[in-house]
């Protein structure tokens, strides 16, 4: 068969392909607010938190900064398959429950994003000038007001290129997921090249997929940088 | 206090696992070590010749490695290693004709080579980022001194845009380092690969935990002692008191 009826043919594996990019997109964007949220509360606990709590944060970003991506998914899947397994026992023996590979996948890559973007929210927090908070506090706005409405708007605009580079490890990422049970764009590749024989047809289709979505990314952040520089340049 | 502490942690990890299966862990993380240090060696060799080509005024040149990076940091690493490794069987008979297949067979001969482009890529980008950053007025002050090409490389270029380079090739190193537990997908026996292995046998989520360390404990030693290289290479650049 040529490569076109391969892809496109009524019989073909565009769709399942199709399929599974969707799924890495919607990985990829479930992912994102939960791990950049995370990653801000990790940084605004390491800056202003007491001392043991800091410390915790500090390991927690050391230990998922310093281990393969791909084992700290194993061990987060593994750890909360053990977990659900110690609960079912105890709450109702004999019953079963499998993980979702997806579900894990969205936790374990909170957590790595999370690790990732505190350094970039700590460093951006450290960027907004110190008179920025104590005017604002001079005008009468509360702590909180004084936050959400002076330092994070500045902060977010510093921290976008970081926190846009991590968005593409997040996006290339998802990929590890192929090695538990979900069918992202990856494993789909995977499926169609084994019942094919034509792995150099189908991984290059989806690493150009991979690509189309990298520079989709890419535009989209010039984009909201852009957006979010509100004159500075 | 700490008598519950050690309780539980010796229900977490299992000592006897590590007396059984702590050989194989170390032989991982040799074979880890090995795959890090030619893919990482022969990257670095690689990523100049790309960064110049990117740099070139040659239209069709820089396009060409404007591309080649653009792929190798656009596209996840798993997808790379498994275009070679599954796409070289695919290919077999023109591997064989001119007598590479028996390379190709090789998963540790797959990662070396998918590892070493993909960090030539994000190498050269440091590259070119570490010479761009050197100021332009240098290079015109030698040119007008008479320095050849090849001196204003050597003296002038390289001894600052290596020092401007040295903390992300360090990252990119600590990449590496972290990329390479893909090479366990493709049945590499590296640390990831035997962690994996010893799971499969004993189902003992523990081994896991030991592996993390092990990694841990290597990443922070290069992050460390890359923050004492930077520190002594750079210590002219620091303001004296």
């Amino acid at each position: 068969m040529s490569w076109l009826s391969l892809l496109f043919g009524p019989d073909g594996w565009g769709g399942l392909l199709l399929e599974g990019a969707v799924v890495t997109i919607l990985l990829a964007v479930i992912t994102a607010p939960f791990g950049f949220a995370g990653g801000l509360a990790v940084a605004v606990l390491k800056l202003a938190a007491p001392r043991p709590v800091r410390a915790l944060c500090e390991a927690y970003t050391t230990f998922f900064r310093g281990i393969p991506d791909l084992l700290s998914l194993f061990i987060v899947y593994f750890g909360l398959q053990a977990l659900i397994d110690r609960i079912a026992a105890a709450l109702a023996p004999g019953v079963h429950l499998q993980l979702d590979a997806f579900a894990a996948g969205v936790v374990a890559l909170s957590i790595i994003v999370s690790a990732y973007s505190s350094e970039v929210w700590i460093a951006a927090l450290g960027a907004v000038p110190r008179g920025q908070r104590e005017a604002a506090r001079s005008l009468g706005l509360s702590p909180r007001d004084t936050f959400v409405l002076v330092v994070l708007p500045q902060t977010l605009r510093i921290a976008l290129p970081g926190l846009g580079n991590i968005w593409m490890t997040l996006l290339k990422d998802t990929s590890l997921i192929s090695t538990l049970a979900a069918m992202d764009l990856l494993r789909a590749a995977s499926e169609a090249s084994r019942n094919t024989t034509r792995p150099l047809l189908f991984y290059g289709a989806a690493g150009a997929v991979y690509l189309a979505i990298s520079i989709v990314s890419g535009i989209a952040q010039a984009a909201l940088e852009r957006r979010f520089d509100g004159g500075h340049s | 206090m700490l008598a519950t502490l050690s309780a539980w942690l010796a229900g977490i990890l299992d000592i006897d696992l590590l007396r059984t299966y702590g050989w194989r862990l170390i032989e991982g993380l040799k074979v880890t070590l090995q795959i890090v240090a030619i893919s990482c060696g022969l990257g670095f060799l690689l990523a100049y010749p790309i960064c110049r080509a990117r740099m070139s005024k040659h239209a069709a040149l820089a396009t060409g490695a404007r591309c080649y990076i653009a792929f190798f940091r656009g596209t996840p690493l798993l997808c790379q290693l498994y275009l070679v490794y599954y796409g070289a069987g695919e290919i077999r008979a023109a591997l064989t004709s001119v007598g590479l297949w028996a390379l190709f067979r090789e998963a540790y001969f797959c990662c070396l080579l998918t590892f070493t482009l993909n960090t030539a890529a994000y190498q050269a980008e440091i590259m070119r980022g570490a010479i761009a950053s050197v100021a332009k007025g240098q290079i015109e002050a030698a040119t007008a001194l008479g320095l050849g090409r090849y001196r204003i490389a050597r003296h002038i270029i390289w001894p600052q845009a290596l020092l401007v380079a040295l903390r992300p090739l360090g990252n990119e190193l600590i990449g590496v380092i972290k990329a390479s537990a893909l090479a366990a997908i493709v049945t590499m026996l590296d640390l990831m690969g035997q962690t994996r292995f010893v799971f499969a046998r004993t189902f003992d989520f523990s081994v896991y935990l030991y592996a993390a360390v092990m990694y841990l404990i290597l990443t922070e030693a290069i992050r460390r002692l890359w923050g004492r290289l930077e520190r002594s290479l750079g210590r002219h650049l620091r303001p004296r008191i």
